[in-house]
Order: C-alpha cells, then structure tokens, then sequence
C-alpha cells in the first residue's frame, strides 16, 4: 500500500528475474569453498577447550615435523600493535584485541579461541597436525553472565580495558575492568515525567546470546605473492573492509591485499569481522604456496560473532489516558571475550517507536567468557524491542486499550525527538500500526483453543531500526548492443545485483534485462562500504542512480555531436535522447553508433549519505500453546513495514520474511547453551534454529512512505523486520495463557516452568 | 588421516568371523548414519568396517507364526512403507517416520539405531512396547535377547566380541491392541527426542478394560527403559484419561533424567508425565480401530 502518490516507473516495483539466479539454482556459483588453484594447502586451526585459561606453553614441533605439513603459526608470527588504536569505520577499536581474536597471544577468552594454524598438503593431514600442536593451559574461572561480571570480584578478562564514559559520570576510570562502555542518553526530565505519570511499570528481562546462523561457513584462501602482495577469496559482508582489517592486522599499506569477494551464503552482520584471513595469509607466507581455511559448523557457532546476551531494566510511566509520559532503561550486553557490543545502538533503539517526553537510557558493554560478539541484523534493536514492547503491552492490558490504538496515539512521527538526540524526518510508523489495523489478519476474530492444553492468543509489537548510508561507488560502460555492464562493491546478500540493476535502468529508460551487474573485486571499483545496515538498495542505489545520470549527460552530448547541433539543445528523456525540430535517437540506437561520435561512454557515481531516515514495522502473530508442554505453534503471522519504495517487490518480501523467521527462532528455542566450559550445542542439530515445519507462511504487506534522501525513496528493509518478533510472540502468549514472559527464548522448559507457577 | 580397511561380505558367517578376528577392532556398518558421523568426528576410529548390508539375513522383513522378523540392516522406509507394520506395529512405524529426513530414513536401520545404543534412540522404546526380542549371531550358538535388556550404558550393550545383531522378531498382534511411539521435541522436526514414549495396550473385548500394556521410555535413563511394574499396574484398568494421567503420574517417579542442552531434568519429568498419558490415549484409540490422527512433532 503506497501512502503518497506514487509517482509511474517502468522498471521500479517490477519482479524481474534476478541476474544470478541461473548460477544460483544449477549450482555454478561460485562460492569460498568451492575456490580451487593449483598448489592449494589447506589450513586448520587450533582452539582452545577452555572458556578462560591462560596460555603457558605452546609446543608445535611434532605438528610441524608430520610429513605433508608445510607451515604452523601462532601469534608470534603476527605483527606487534601495541596499544594501538585504529577506526575501522565503526569507531576505533584496539588492534591488540583484533589481532589476539584471530591469534591469541597469552590468554584464550572463550572456548573455541584460535590459539595457532597449520597448513598441510590435505585438510585431513591438517586435521592431524592441530592435534599434535600441544598447548599447555592454566584454566582461569570463567564468568559468562552479564551482571556477575560486572561485579567488582569478578575475574577480569582483558588487562587493559577501562572503561569509556560517554555521557555517563566518571567512576573508577583507571580500573582494570570487564565493563568496556558505560553510556548514558537522556531526554527532558524523567524524573517529572514519571511524577507526572499515573501508571508506572517497571521490569527486568534477559535474553541468551544467539547467532546469525547463516548457511555458508566462514572461508578463506589467502596467496602471500613474492611481490610482497596479498590477494584473499573469500565470503565477506564487505571486500573492502576485509581489505582494510587484514592489512591493518598484518600491518601493510591498504593496497597490498586485495580482497576478491565469492558469493556469500548470507551474512546478517556476521561476515563483517575478518577471522580467517590473516592466519591463511601467514600460513601462505610461511609455507608459499595459497592456503584455503573453511570453518566447520563448530568452529562457526564458538569462534565467530553472534549478537549479546543480554539484561534489561525497563520502566514507564503512562496518564490514564494511555499517553506514554516517561522512560527509562538500563541495558547491559555481553561484549563477548573483547569489547564492542552494540549497545549503543540499543539504547537509542529503545524508546524510538514512541514520542516519549521525558527518556533516560544507561547502557553497558561488558565482556565476558564467550566469542567476541557482532552486529546480528539491526543490530541490539530486537533485545529492547523485546523488553518495551511486552511493557507496551502490558499497559495496554492495564488500561483496556487496543494495542494498536495505543501505538498510534505514541507513534513517533516527523519532528520526534530520540532519546539520544536526532529528530526524526517523515517516517513511517504510524502507517505500519495503521497497516496491521487495517489487515485481514487483525480484522479476523481471535483464534480459538482446540482443547483445554491448546490456548490460542494473538500478539502485536512493533520495531525501529536507523538503516545505514555509507559509501558505494559504481561505474557502468554503455555496449554497442544496448545494453549496459554495471560494476559494483557490494557484494549481493539479498538480490542486490538487480535491486541496483533495476535502479540503473529506471533512470536510463531501459530494461533490468539489458543492464548486467558484476560485483568486482577490490581494485576493480572504487571504495564500497559493507552490505550491511540495510544499506546497498539505498546507497548502492544512489551511486548507480548517479552513474546513470552520468551517462544520460554524456550521451546527450554525444546525440548533438550526431546531429551536429548545440550540446544544450539535446536532452536525455525517456530512454532516448530528444534534439532541436523533433529530433530522437533511442538508447539503444545511440549505442550503435557510439563509436563514430567519440567511443566508449562509461558513467560513475559515488553516495556518501550520512544516514537514512529510519525503518518502521508493525507485526501480528497468532500462537498456540501447549499448556502441558510450554510448546508454542505459531499459526499465523503478518508484518507491515515501511520501504519508502519497494524496488523489487519480491525481494522486500523475502527479507520481511526472512527477518520474521529469525526473530521466531530468537523468540523461541535458539540459545548459546553454556556450561563452565563453553557452549555445549553448537551444532544445528542442537541449535534449533526454526525449519519449514515450525513457520507458517509469513503474511506481508508493505508500506511505502518515501524516504525524502533517496531519489526513488527508498529505504531499507533487511534488518527492522527481525525486532518486533519475539515481544509479538510474547505478547500473543500472555493473551493465550495469562503468563508474562521475559525471558528469552521462550523455549518449551522456561514457558512450562512459568505456566507451573501460575 | 584415519586410514581404515572395509569389507563386504555376502554371508552372515563370514560377517561374523570377520568380526571375531579383529578382535574388537572392528564396526558394522548398516546404513552408516550414525558410524560414518562417529568416524569423521573421532569417537570410533575402527581399523575394519564390515558393510553387513549385502548379508540377506540382514534384510529380511517377513511376517509367519512367529511374527515379524526384521532384519536389522532393513532400512526405515521400507519398514514405514509396509502396510502391516502400520496396522500391527503401529509404535514401530511411528518412530521409524521421525528419524532423521527422508534421505536418512533410507540408510539408517532401526538394528544400526538399536546397536548405536543412545539413550535418546526413537526406535527403541517402540520396540520396546512392542515386545520385540533380538536375535544374535556370533561365533558360538545364535542368542536371544529381549529389547529392553539389550542397551547396557551409554553406547554400550551386550553384543560380546564376534557378535552380531541379525533380526529383531516382533511377537504377533493380539486381537484389540494397537501402539504408538511419540517423542518431544522442541522444533516440529529435525530434532533428538528430549523425551520418547512407546506403548502397546491390549483391551478386553469389551474394548473399556487393558487386558496387558506396555510402555517403553526414552531419554529419561542412560538407557531406554520399559516401565515394568507401571505396565503390569495397568492391568485390569479402566482405559480412560484418568487411568492415563495417573499412569504419566506414576512414570515419573520411575525415571532418572540428566540436564544437558537438550532438556533440563525437571521438564523431563514433567514431559514424561503428559507423554505417557497421551501415547497410552492414541495406542488406546487405535486398540479400538478408532481412527487417531497424530502429526509428528506437534
């Protein structure tokens, strides 16, 4: 449903064909493991058994003296940082704490650590040299909970972390310390606000850590040329920061490695951090010969980065008149093993759905015994989704207000003013809650119990996230038949090659068929920032958008010279070129002919925008649960979101779903399961990340509000559709049953616990 | 590398020297579902696997006066696609439509799931209920060994060194009995039994009275266990819901449950509980020819 009057494209909101899909569905594409040159070694790391212990002695002379094996290396073999600090686009962060993540020098952190490598003719001779690396450990008690390892007692992690204050008072800054960040937001005067309340509710909610639980295993196969240069195959979110973070750790000029990205079996924030490059490349320099490193499943759930357990504080205060008037939050995320949680998003996600007057945010990063963790699509938004909307909820159920009502009567709209200071532009929240009201699945009566241990209910919540702008650069050469080849950076997650293609073509006039999308390498084109942040549909789109414009320019040109006419008297509309007494020359018939007036025509754009204007969605979920077993079916489900403008229909809808089914997972089974030792069920057998059997079809419907910093007003829409979900579900079990959970996933043993107790 | 020899013979006794000779360093492999796993990851680095797929012995699956003899390399398709044992063994179907996906269910024999021994194995309380007897081979005279004697710890069980499981033989189906073998997991598929229940009850004619029932349990004791003195105190019961939540009540207390990621101890003396009174309502329905609908998982 368009909101505004959308203006006629020919090619926006169509459902071509994706250019990849032939090498996708016969299996020709070409992904990290399936890379294969002559005289290819095959690497395998060595990790830690322990969650915290500290390294004493490494021995790694019988690994090395095993036939067929040509290199082993620990940390000793990567380049000293220091204390040295370095922004790799997300704010400075500490190489030290890098480096040791992909080789640890002292201690290991979490169970799964990379503490050395090897490199052997066959993976299988690989396999048997990592166990003949002997590693002699000290175990250390580990802490892997939030709160405990705030505490003053508890065992430090990593010497050197202080704690930054930003916005919060300073206490204790030179203390060795787990509690990496400690942020404070505040709006108005929460203090009055709440005064002025006549409710108040206040919470406490935690959520275990989950991973990204993307199909395809981390890759690499890395050559240490003898020029000195080092080129990386590999599955990354970003080519360019891959680049950018292996050089830094192996301390050459940027422009030493180049980084060629294969085809990625998704990512959703994932395969931003590099793990794997730089050890393949020391192997490569070592034994020189390329080294190819695959992670196993294992290595993948326990070594790489999965988003923050997490314990929230929440309070607010509502008039009678169902008028949110006063927040206040105290979030705390388990930074993993190093620090750089995403709790600073967090805390601005929190209150972002509502025009709440009077806000106040504490947040805290913290780091605890388990693999460093990373962004996890929109990234902390849905751990506080969780905890406001349930309250939301429950205010509704107070008060005896329609859920969707309360929303619309809080809904941020343009000129709010988030708690951590930015004011929204139009967005569209409202239009989601209005969306849902107005949907044949809210309008629908209320599912009925089959029997008295099958309760059924329906839940609503919705979600915020800011969507990324960026960097994206993107050329496009005109050929002789017509058509046109655009080149880009980003490497295509979510159909991104033709979401770009398309927005080339709107703005040339031609067809998605005619323009051919590549995704090149890092010297191919010039600097691209990560697929990721929701971004490439929106920035990758105004470079291409940009290019095109380019093109449309020369081209005019090039007509006049054709006609020999003035070069202002010619213009570029409507997939042609129009001159002076009704002159017209069609793309296609321009191309032909480019090489008598002046050769080749190649175009190029760059975006830079700061950020995008904010995602909105609204989502209905009806559930059944098992009262004897604290077993939850979800029976129906329906997403409304803002897409500014939907480029490929089909492709809005497959990430609304995809992200749906993610937050069900989180919602319901998915969890580290940890002991003393480490996470005991990193296996998807033990995971339990949802399949076909436990989702419906997911219901969706899009909203367009255009996005006012985009020329086709697009916004993304990959990371927002996951944050409503589990607060949703939670809701709709509390309508089935009565019982208020907080506590994430809401798995078969903590639900039944909780319906004992009631 | 674990380098390692394999054989296939295409006699039962051969199979069995074989066996013997390697003097324990030796596994069968039936469909491998679980061997091929266990070599990858380390656990069994055997220097022979005997392929016993090629033995006939081994792939029996017929029914006469003594019942129906199974071989215990036949894989589950074939079991779930034979009409009598839907009608007849009915727990036995159930469980061999759960294990694994269809390209699993291909390979992996309910033998190979018996001789793996796992605590949480599908097949097993089924059998179980089901009364069903292993038939051993080895060097020395063929033995006979009851389902729920069978699995001893853990990945351990009573095959002694040469030995091999040949056939498990289901007894006949008495007159008004049926089964059912359901499990509790988390997801609607692709999961281990957090709990697994099988049952066999046998009414009276009067089709209100158990005549004798049966009930196997799994995942609730490092071995499937049959619920003995519960199944005998059925006896002479009412078939009704009442009778079914007491007898969950009592399989409670029998049962010795570990935490792990799987499932906590508390719920699975809980799920035990809601399992036995709801596998003993369906094997009761379909005691009765009652039509019972039952989705896996849900």
């Amino acid at each position: 449903m368009a909101i505004a009057d959308k203006p006629q494209y020919n090619v926006i909101g169509t459902r071509p064909i994706r250019h990849d899909g032939v090498d996708k569905v016969t299996g020709r594409a070409m992904y990290g493991a399936d890379f294969r040159m002559a005289g290819l070694l095959h690497g395998v790391i060595v990790r830690s058994p322990y969650a915290h212990a500290r390294i004493k002695r490494i021995d790694t002379a019988k690994a090395a003296a095993l036939p067929g094996v040509r290199a082993v290396v620990t940390s000793d073999d990567l380049p000293q940082h220091g204390a040295r600090q370095v922004d790799l686009g997300e704010g400075a962060v500490s190489m030290r704490h890098l480096a040791a993540n992909v080789l640890t020098d002292d201690k290991v952190l979490y169970r799964g650590h990379a503490v050395a490598a090897v490199a052997a003719d066959n993976v299988h001779i690989a396999e048997e040299a990592a166990r003949l690396v002997k590693v002699e450990y000290e175990p250390l008690p580990p802490v892997l909970d939030v709160r405990a390892a705030m505490q003053p007692d508890a065992p430090i992690l990593n010497d050197d972390v202080r704690t930054v204050f930003a916005g919060a008072p300073e206490v204790n800054a030179d203390q060795p310390t787990n509690i990496a960040k400690h942020l404070l937001f505040e709006k108005g005067n929460p203090q009055e606000g709440f005064a002025g309340a006549d409710l108040v509710f206040e919470r406490e909610f935690d959520t275990t850590m989950v991973h990204q639980g993307y199909i395809e295993p981390h890759n690499a196969t890395a050559l240490w040329n003898a020029d000195g240069k080092v080129t990386v195959w590999m599955s990354t979110q970003g080519s360019f920061t891959a680049r950018e973070q292996t050089a830094e750790l192996l301390r050459l000029p940027v422009s030493s490695v180049k980084v060629v990205p294969m085809e990625i079996g998704g990512g959703f924030g994932g395969k931003i951090s590099v793990y794997l490059p730089p050890v393949a490349a020391l192997l490569s320099r070592k034994s020189g010969r390329p080294v190819k490193v695959i992670m196993s499943r294992a290595d993948v759930f326990e070594a790489t980065g999965p988003t923050p357990g997490s314990h929230i504080r929440l309070k607010l205060g509502v008039t009678k008149d169902g008028k949110l008037n006063a927040a206040e939050a105290w979030v705390a995320f388990e930074a993993g093993a190093y620090p750089g949680s995403p709790v600073g998003m967090a805390c601005m996600c929190v209150f972002a759905c509502y025009d709440i007057p009077h806000a106040r945010v504490e947040g805290f990063d913290v780091c605890v015994n388990k693999p460093r963790t990373n962004a996890y699509r929109a990234p902390g938004s849905t751990q506080v989704a969780f905890a406001i909307e349930t309250v939301v909820d429950e205010i509704c159920t107070e008060l005896g207000v329609d859920p969707v009502e309360l929303r619309l009567r809080n809904a941020s709209r343009k000129g709010t003013q988030r708690v951590d200071g930015p004011t929204f532009a139009r967005i569209g929240m409202e239009e989601t809650v209005e969306a849902i009201k107005a949907s044949s699945h809210y309008m629908s009566l209320a599912p009925q119990s089959r029997s008295p241990d099958k309760q059924c209910g329906r839940g609503v919540a919705s979600g915020f996230w800011f969507n990324a702008g960026l960097k994206s650069s993107v050329t496009a050469t005109v050929n002789a038949d017509g058509t046109v080849s655009l080149i880009e950076g980003s490497t295509d997650i979510g159909g991104t090659r033709t979401s770009i293609a398309m927005q080339l073509a709107e703005t040339l006039g031609i067809t998605a068929e005619d323009v051919h999308p590549t995704v090149a390498d890092t010297e191919g084109i010039g600097y691209t920032d990560v697929t990721g942040g929701s971004r490439v549909t929106f920035s990758t789109g105004i470079a291409a958008v940009r290019a095109a414009e380019d093109i449309c320019s020369i081209l005019a040109d090039r007509a006049a010279a054709l006609w020999d006419v003035p070069a202002d008297q010619t213009k570029y509309e409507n997939g042609g070129v129009t001159g002076p007494d009704g002159k017209r020359i069609s793309f296609k018939e321009l191309a032909g002919k480019l090489h008598l007036v002046g050769g080749p025509v190649t175009g190029s754009g760059i975006s830079g925008e700061e950020s995008q204007s904010g995602a909105f969605g609204t989502h209905c979920v009806d559930v059944e649960v098992d009262t004897e077993t604290g077993k939850v079916q979800i029976l129906r489900y329906t997403i409304a979101q803002d897409a500014g403008t939907a480029i490929h229909p089909s492709y809005v809808e497959g990430q609304m779903q995809g992200g749906v089914v993610q937050g069900i997972g989180w919602a319901l089974n998915e969890e580290y399961w940890y002991d003393e030792q480490g996470m005991r069920n990193a296996t998807f057998l033990d995971y339990r990340m949802p399949t076909c059997y436990d989702v419906p079809m997911i219901e969706t419907i899009i909203v367009e509000v255009p996005a006012s910093n985009h020329p086709y007003g697009v916004r993304g829409v990959g990371e927002v559709p996951i944050c409503p979900p589990p607060a949703a579900i939670a809701n709709a079990i509390y309508q089935a049953t009565g019982v208020r959970m907080r506590q994430l996933p809401m798995s078969p043993p903590r639900l039944l616990a909780e319906l004992l107790k009631s | 590398m674990h380098s390692f020899e394999y054989s296939a013979p295409h006699s039962l006794s051969d199979a069995v020297s074989l066996l013997a000779q390697a003097e324990g360093n030796a596994r069968p492999l039936a469909g491998g579902t679980d061997l091929i796993d266990q070599m990858q990851t380390g656990r069994f680095r055997p220097a022979l696997v005997i392929d016993i797929k090629k033995l006939p012995e081994l792939n029996v699956l017929e029914f006469d006066g003594d019942g129906l003899h199974l071989g215990a390399a036949v894989p589950c398709y074939r079991i779930y696609g034979e009409p009598r044992i839907v009608q007849e063994y009915s727990a036995l179907a159930d469980a061999c439509h759960i294990i694994g996906g269809v390209q699993i269910q291909s390979r992996a024999s309910v033998g190979g799931n018996l001789c793996n021994s796992g605590p949480a194995a599908d097949s097993t309380p089924a059998m179980i209920a089901l009364s069903a007897i292993c038939v051993i081979a080895g060097p020395g005279e063929t033995r006979q060994v009851p389902v729920e004697e069978f699995c001893t710890a853990p990945g351990e069980n009573v095959l002694r060194r040469g030995e091999i499981l040949a056939e498990i033989l289901f007894p006949p189906r008495p007159a008004n009995s049926g089964s059912h073998y359901r499990r509790f997991i988390p997801r609607n598929e692709m999961d281990i039994a957090v709990v697994g229940v099988g049952a066999f009850v046998e009414l009276e004619d009067d089709g209100q009275t158990i005549k004798t029932a049966r009930i196997g349990l799994g995942a609730v004791a490092p071995t499937p266990l049959l619920a003995e003195d519960l199944s005998a105190s059925l006896s002479g019961k009412p078939a009704t819901d009442s009778t079914f939540v007491s007898a969950g009540e009592a399989a409670r207390q029998i049962i010795t449950p570990i935490t792990d990621m799987r499932g906590t101890a508390e719920y699975r003396k809980q799920i035990t509980g809601v399992l036995v009174q709801r596998v003993l309502a369906t094997a009761t329905a379909r005691a009765r020819g009652e039509p019972s609908e039952y989705k896996p998982g849900k």
